[in-house]
């Protein structure tokens, strides 16, 4: 049986328990609630996405790094079917700091291509890109060329929100294998910590 | 032309401050009989649309990290109860010169009771009488004794986890059973067996067993994030419910206190307050006042209640209001555990949540001298809790790279790391205070609070203390220890910044002597008969122990008597 919208608002105000003035949600409609929220968002994002603040190559550019940064493999799929760069994006579009490092970032990344490789990140070919990538990956090849540091700082902002956008996306807590958020009688306590 | 709105009707009494204080006053008062407006400087709740559990982070645009991700890492993400910050628009406060201090305020009916940790903790028969036992402070003005019934029927009321373990400085209460521990606690209860450290099952005001119309605890690990079942305890779904239910109580929201207005004969007679929806000014009389704002707020409001009876201030004729202001002391650290890599999947959210835990440590070396005075516990978390924001950075920074062994990196250290934090009894001192700023107001024209903090001797020797505590248990775990502490500098051994626990008190202490204290043990003014606080503005020490608990003891106990010196005509 569907439950329509006004109807699951009806239920989630008149939740007073018999003789009080208890304001106990029932644990069903909160459920159908959220489930809502969810359909509601994934109908209106249908379409390609529209970047808010990185221009269209820069976008590329982006959604190429995110998944590089998480790949797909056999277990799951990697940032891009996370939602990651759109996430990025959208904190970015609000975020004056965010947009140097990560916009600032991905400028430096193609003008540094260029210079090396006489094309930007993506024109690059893959062995090019990983290289590029395998410097700016680690601080420390910053002791040997001093001009990497600030493609390492991108870098090191850029993995980081990435794994933001991997990690509490659905994919990413499936693969994670967190289990939680759900409705019990009894908490079971945990299995028993393997031996070391 | 503006008119301030004077409400013709004169309530019996005024409650300002709808949290734990405010919302016990209010319960005991109306169900005694007496009509009870109560002001809150927030806007109503509404736990259906305000709370935000089982939401999932990809449910939310911003993942739970807030606006440009701004709440990254903050303790109050998008998914927190209403409506707590450390900073609001529009009422800031100061720091003088060389403090620290952050100050968390929740604008909303409930207040702080809707987000806190839980944790319920009596004070103990020493922490009444710390004075007397080592010659630092003040002792209260009343005993264990005293308050024991109120902890009872408190706890009766609200309805408690935990055991009964019969340690001195940790009082048994009237208890629900406890959820079992999960994996992380089990692993740290064989560590402190080991290093000699009490473990114990937790005490945490939510309930296991149905109580008063509530369902118990589904262990979604959420409370953070409000209780739509309320099976934990709030303020809101607790206490104002059955206050309303009695039909005493006019609940007046988006009303921000300006001052307490005395009669001639020097007793409180009304409220100013601002309206926050017009910015309009009002006022509402009653013939007594229970000021119950939160420690700092209760302060700020006496202080800026001056008249010519009270030029210091209201009631402040001991200068002390505002003095002795006290937070716990704190400090936190973690370890790694690879044996926690190994986990099969399974549901560790129980109840509470990330540090909110099924067992604690209480304090347990009160039998002997220490390096320090005074004790602390130490409240665990980590595992594998829902995932959010930030959650990664640490691995990202220690592994670096990109691709397939960064993603399998993360996974793998996905509940392996334990932290704890350790909240300690922090000794008064004359140097940490808070008074009203001479030149700043608010948006509603409210001068603001400027505040001075420094951290004692004693403070840091404790944090000390508490670090080797932590690297030992999470040693003896078999983990690695990850957390560096300076020595010295602005947070020595890791000690938070004053505020950083939530847990203010002092600022308007109980006594027996006027000249040293603010307030009697029953919470009522010595200056001001018909005037009551009955937050932790009234604690004379900070024991080792989460406040809350005793707040609202102490207001039940407080509003009793406020309703037996009414049906006597002393008020």
């Amino acid at each position: 049986m569907s439950i329509s919208r006004r109807d699951l608002i009806k239920s989630l105000s008149l939740s007073a328990a018999a003789g009080s003035m208890l304001r106990v949600v029932p644990l069903t409609a909160a459920e159908t609630a959220r489930r809502m929220v969810r359909v509601h968002k994934a109908v209106s994002s249908s379409g390609e996405y529209v970047p808010k603040f990185f221009p269209e190559h820069q976008y590329k550019t982006l959604r190429a790094l995110c998944q590089a940064i998480i790949p797909s493999d056999q277990e799951s799929g990697g940032a891009i079917e996370a939602g990651a760069p759109e996430f990025l994006d959208l904190l970015s579009s609000e975020n004056k700091d965010l947009q140097l490092q990560l916009g600032g970032g991905v400028m430096w990344l193609d003008a540094t291509c260029t210079e090396r490789n006489g094309q930007t990140y993506l024109q690059c070919a893959p062995g090019q890109r990983t290289e590029m990538l395998d410097l700016i990956a680690f601080r420390k090849n910053a002791d040997k060329d001093p001009r990497l540091r600030p493609g390492i700082e991108f870098f090191s902002t850029l993995r980081k929100y990435t794994a933001d956008g991997f990690f509490t996306s659905e994919i990413g807590i499936q693969y994670l294998g967190y289990i939680g958020n759900t409705y019990l009688k009894e908490f079971p306590g945990c299995p028993a910590i393997p031996e070391a | 032309m503006l008119e301030v709105i004077r409400s013709p009707k004169i309530y019996d009494v005024c409650i300002i401050g709808s949290g734990a204080a405010g919302g016990a006053a209010a319960k005991v008062l109306t169900e005694g009989g007496v009509s009870v407006v109560m002001l809150e400087a927030g806007p109503p709740l509404d736990p259906a649309k305000d709370f935000k559990e089982h939401l999932w982070p990809y449910d939310l645009a911003h993942r739970g990290g807030g606006v440009g991700g701004k709440l990254r890492g903050e303790e109050a993400d998008e998914f927190m109860a209403p409506n707590g910050a450390w900073e609001i628009d529009g009422e800031p406060y100061v720091l003088a010169p060389g403090s620290t201090f952050r100050w968390f305020r929740s604008r909303v009916v409930g207040g702080r009771t809707n987000h806190w940790g839980r944790v319920a903790l009596r004070f103990s028969p020493m922490d009444f009488k710390a004075r007397s036992r080592d010659g630092m402070g003040d002792d209260w003005p009343m005993t264990y004794e005293e308050l024991a019934p109120y902890y009872d029927k408190v706890e009766s009321y609200i309805g408690v986890f935990g055991t009964k373990e019969n340690i001195p400085s940790s009082p048994d209460g009237i208890f629900q059973p406890p959820p079992k521990p999960r994996c992380t606690e089990t692993l740290l209860k064989r560590a402190c067996d080991k290093v000699n450290v009490l473990c114990v099952p937790a005490r945490m005001a939510i309930i296991t067993q149905p109580l008063n119309g509530r369902p118990a605890c589904h262990y979604c690990g959420q409370c953070a994030r409000g209780c739509k079942s309320a099976s934990n305890f709030s303020s809101s779904q607790v206490l104002i419910p059955p206050a309303l239910a009695t039909g005493r109580l006019t609940l007046v929201t988006n009303a921000m206190a300006r001052e307490i207005v005395v009669g001639k004969d020097g007793k409180a007679e009304a409220v100013s307050y601002i309206d926050r929806t017009t910015k309009g000014e009002k006022q509402v009389r009653a013939r007594s006042f229970v000021v119950a704002a939160s420690t700092c707020e209760s302060a700020r409001l006496l202080l800026n209640s001056r008249s010519t009876l009270f030029p210091q201030g209201l009631a402040n004729s001991s200068g002390l209001v505002g003095r002795n202001l006290m937070d716990s002391v704190g400090s936190w650290g973690s370890g790694y555990f690879p044996q926690l890599e190994k986990m099969p999947p399974h549901n560790h959210d129980g109840s509470g949540g990330n540090y909110l835990p099924h067992v604690y440590m209480p304090w347990w070396k009160f039998d002997r001298k220490n390096e320090f005075l005074r004790g602390y516990h130490i409240e665990p978390g980590g595992g594998r809790f829902m995932p959010v924001v930030e959650q990664f950075d640490d691995v990202c920074d220690h592994v670096e790279g990109y691709g397939a062994s960064l993603k399998q990196s993360c996974r793998r250290s996905y509940g392996a790391t334990i932290g704890m934090e350790a909240l300690g009894e922090m000794i008064p001192n004359e140097n940490t205070y808070c008074e009203i700023d001479p030149s700043v107001v608010d948006e509603w024209g409210i001068p603001v609070l400027r505040f001075h903090w420094r951290a004692g001797e004693n403070e840091m020797k404790m944090a000390k203390d508490m670090q080797q505590t932590f690297r030992a248990i999470v040693e003896a775990a078999g983990g690695t220890y990850s957390t560096d502490v300076t020595t010295d500098g602005p947070a020595p051994y890791g000690l938070y910044d004053g505020g950083t626990a939530i847990h203010e008190s002092g600022t308007v202490r109980m006594g027996d002597n006027p000249k040293n204290s603010v307030l009697n043990k029953y919470c009522q003014a010595h200056d001001v008969k018909n005037l009551f606080v009955t937050d932790a503005g009234a604690f004379v020490t900070s024991p080792d122990k989460n406040p809350t608990l005793s707040i609202l003891a102490l207001s039940w106990r407080a509003s009793e008597n406020l309703l037996e010196q009414a049906q006597r005509g002393n008020l």
